[in-house]
């Protein structure tokens, strides 16, 4: 499922908000879950997950087409755990369905 | 602080115009309708944001912690975050303490 399908299922939920509405509003959550995470600021829902940052300290790499060294500084990166409700149910359908890739 | 499904409510009050029953409403059904999404094995790729993938694990020998007691792990579907590049490089930036 990729964002405009998820919008266009809620916009069928939701017949009294206009389409354009809906993406407007799923824009608006997607870009306030990213808005707080890039300050560093945890995000979590109940019954779904939680999302937070994890440290990544700074490391020599290598430039992989001339091999030569890099010094990268740390960074964070995003991280998501799936909550209890979410691992349940995703595992509990697992004989039913198979995976279906999103493009 | 933590961001949580009121503050989303709040946010859609405030900036859409949304009254407080839809914005509720909206925000249960994103969450919801991803969660069912993935429930019938289906991935879901959020745009700039990140995509949410299922893998089969087989079972395998585990270990209880505290005990050092063998236990099998059972076979099972998890849902992993991949996230987006907009949204790493967006947090790469952040130079706080966690």
């Amino acid at each position: 499922m990729t964002k405009s399908e998820l919008i266009e299922t809620l916009a069928k939920q939701q017949p009294h908000l206009a389409l354009k509405d809906v993406e407007l509003v799923i824009k608006c959550l997607i870009e306030q879950m990213s808005q707080s995470l890039s300050s560093g600021d945890r995000v979590e829902i109940r019954g779904f997950g939680s999302f937070s940052l994890h440290y990544r300290p700074p490391r020599i790499g290598r430039n992989p087409k001339t091999g030569s060294a890099v010094a990268l500084s740390s960074k964070h990166v995003p991280h998501f755990k799936p909550g209890k409700e979410l691992r349940e149910r995703v595992n509990e359908s697992r004989t039913k369905h198979a995976i279906v890739e999103s493009l | 602080m933590a961001l949580t499904k009121s503050d989303f409510s709040e946010k859609l009050f405030d900036e859409l115009g949304l009254n407080k029953r839809e914005a509720k409403e909206m925000v249960e059904s994103f969450f919801e309708e991803i969660k069912v999404a993935l429930e019938n094995g289906q991935e879901v790729k959020l745009s700039g944001f990140g995509k949410f993938e299922l893998r089969d694990k087989s079972s395998r020998p585990g270990r209880n912690p505290k005990t050092g007691e063998e236990v099998a792990i059972s076979a099972r579907r998890v849902v992993t975050f991949r996230s987006g590049q907009k949204l790493r490089a967006r947090v790469e930036e952040y130079a706080g303490t966690q």
